[in-house]
């Protein structure tokens, strides 16, 4: 007994037949309405009668070129703080939300404490923080203060952590009581509970804001530069000052879009699969 | 079938473009500059100054030093005070013939009627300026100056080799930053700041060994803002650097001649040996070699 092959229905064949012109249609109409609006923007740009002094001032590939190793090294910097800062930040935003989530009366001190910290950092313009820590903090002439760096990337840490703290508290508060309620009734502790049934739920739910303030943060890494060291935009800054071009800054701003598109897609690539978690697929 | 609103949609978005296309601004033409130079026979008798037969110059009150010295334009001492009356000699009028008066930094800068012949007041010669004023050939081209902290370890130092291990901060995009990457090139990275407030305070914080600033300021920071302050010494040149001019008036008769004599004062060596005496002796801004 052999199966016979499957022979799709008039009707099916029909279907799909079908959904293959919409298909191309669709590729087509999108290809036509991109190139139309590419072909005016072009034009509407090139064609503005101070283009010319626009490209040369903004786009000189010679000015780019010798400006490339002294802004890659500047990013460098940029780099390292937002990977030390980063972490720094994620870590106390996290303990913040614990702390902020703790029940019981007698933990009322610390939870108004990390209140008043997410109040306080959010609040507060960041370069005040860093005018603060990088400029201010020194004058105390205190034993072992550490480099300016240190302090700036401490003033980062300080003002991010509280804006993932709401982030990690949001995601906390947004797992159902019943998981809760479940896990103590198994006999778990209050901490085993958070670490084994709450936190992975909560870590997992809230993970694109939270990668998308770490893009935010690696643009604000930079501000550490009012303090003396060279970042990348410092870099195209003194460029600019020497040449009156601004090439050197359009330069940095293409390096940190490629820097930030790593960040950005597996932000992305998180989104889309907790989506299809959430929609009950595998 | 596209519909009828998308077709609209389409098209009000595509005639948006060309209206932005179309309605570009149109170029506006650079401004042409001029300049007019005028010859004149340079003699006590023939100059037409305010005051027949004398010379009124003009600085502002109080004077400060280095430039002049206790607030008495006329003792000719400081270098402005100096330089005045080397350029009056030069045109043939005696120390007696020399009468000063005192007129705001603003106000001399300003378009109108003057009441000097002319003014010497650290004025830096820019293009702007000169749409309002005259200025004379420049007798004093700013230098850049290394100040620290009378703590510091690279005071007392005295040539551009010393300074290779120190941590120094300018303000960004100044000649002071070019002084430290181009001339001095330490091998520790400069700090670089938004502004010169920002980098005092660093000094002041023991942050940087030193700060390179121009010389005018350098005098007074050093003088007024931070007492604990010294300076180390003057850099090379670098770049293009400020200059200062004498002021007169927007088309004064005596601008040719007296842009001719600080010329020849510049010729002859003397505005170096002024330079020497009241800034870098006289002032303590050694130079740096």
């Amino acid at each position: 007994m052999t199966l016979a092959p499957h022979i799709p229905s008039e009707a099916q064949r029909r279907r799909a037949a079908y959904r293959r012109r919409q298909t191309v249609s669709s590729v087509l109409v999108a290809a036509a309405s991109t190139a139309a609006l590419g072909t005016l923007l072009v034009v509407a740009v090139t064609g503005a009668p101070g283009w010319d002094r626009v490209r040369e001032s903004f786009l000189d590939p010679a000015i780019a070129r010798d400006a490339l190793p002294a802004v890659l090294s500047g990013l460098w910097l940029n780099l390292r703080l937002l990977v030390c800062c980063a972490v720094g930040a994620l870590l106390l935003g996290l303990l913040v939300a614990i702390l902020r989530t703790l029940r019981g009366p007698v933990f009322f001190p610390v939870r108004a404490l990390a209140a008043g910290y997410t109040y306080t950092f959010r609040g507060l313009p960041l370069i005040i923080v860093l005018y603060v820590l990088t400029l201010g903090v020194p004058g105390l002439r205190l034993q072992g203060m550490p480099s300016v760096l240190v302090l700036g990337g401490f003033a980062l840490v300080l003002t991010y952590g509280g804006y993932l703290a709401e982030v990690f508290r949001a995601g906390i508060e947004s797992v159902h009581p019943s998981q809760l309620a479940a896990a103590r009734s198994l006999g778990l502790t209050y901490r085993q509970t958070m670490r084994h049934v709450v936190l992975p739920q909560a870590v997992r739910r809230v993970a694109p804001p939270l990668l998308n303030d770490v893009v935010a943060l690696q643009k604000d890494v930079g501000l550490v530069s009012l303090a003396g060291p060279i970042d990348a935009v410092r870099v195209a800054q003194i460029a600019t000052a020497e040449t009156f071009n601004y090439t050197p800054y359009i330069l940095a701003g293409a390096l940190f879009v490629l820097l930030a598109i790593p960040l950005i897609a597996v932000t992305d690539w998180v989104t889309l699969r907790s989506a299809r978690r959430q929609g009950g697929g595998r | 079938m596209a519909s009828t609103s998308r077709i609209l949609a389409l098209g009000a978005a595509g005639a948006v473009l060309v209206a932005v296309a179309a309605c570009a601004p149109q170029d506006d033409p650079a401004p042409a500059t001029t300049a007019s130079a005028a010859a004149a026979s340079c003699t006590k008798d023939s100059l037409r100054t305010r005051t027949p037969g004398k010379l009124t110059v003009a600085t502002d009150e109080p004077a400060y030093e280095p430039w002049f010295k206790d607030n008495k334009p006329d003792n000719g001492e400081g270098f402005e005070a100096a330089v005045a009356y080397a350029v009056a000699e030069q045109l043939g009028y005696a120390r007696g013939d020399v009468a000063w008066t005192r007129v705001k930094f603003d106000a001399a800068i300003a378009p109108g009627p003057k009441s000097f012949d002319f003014d010497i007041n650290q004025f830096s010669i820019t293009e702007e300026r000169k749409r309002a004023v005259d200025f004379s050939a420049p007798y004093y081209q700013v230098r850049q100056t290394v100040i620290a902290l009378k703590s510091s370890k690279i005071v007392g130092r005295t040539s551009l080799a010393d300074l290779r291990d120190a941590k120094l901060g300018a303000q960004v995009g100044t000649t002071s930053y070019r002084a430290i990457t181009e001339v001095i090139k330490p091998t520790v990275q400069p700090q670089v700041y938004n502004s010169n407030d920002d980098a005092k305070k660093a000094l002041q914080n023991g942050q940087l060994d030193g700060l390179v600033v121009d010389l005018p300021t350098a005098f007074y920071i050093t003088g007024a803002e931070l007492t604990d302050a010294t300076i180390v010494g003057q850099v090379p040149q670098v770049g293009t650097p400020e200059a200062f001019g004498l002021l007169l008036d927007k088309g004064s008769p005596l601008t040719a001649c007296v842009s001719d004599a600080v010329g020849k004062l510049a010729d002859a060596g003397t505005l170096r040996q002024l330079e020497q005496k009241w800034l870098a002796q006289a002032a303590g801004a050694a130079e740096l070699t």
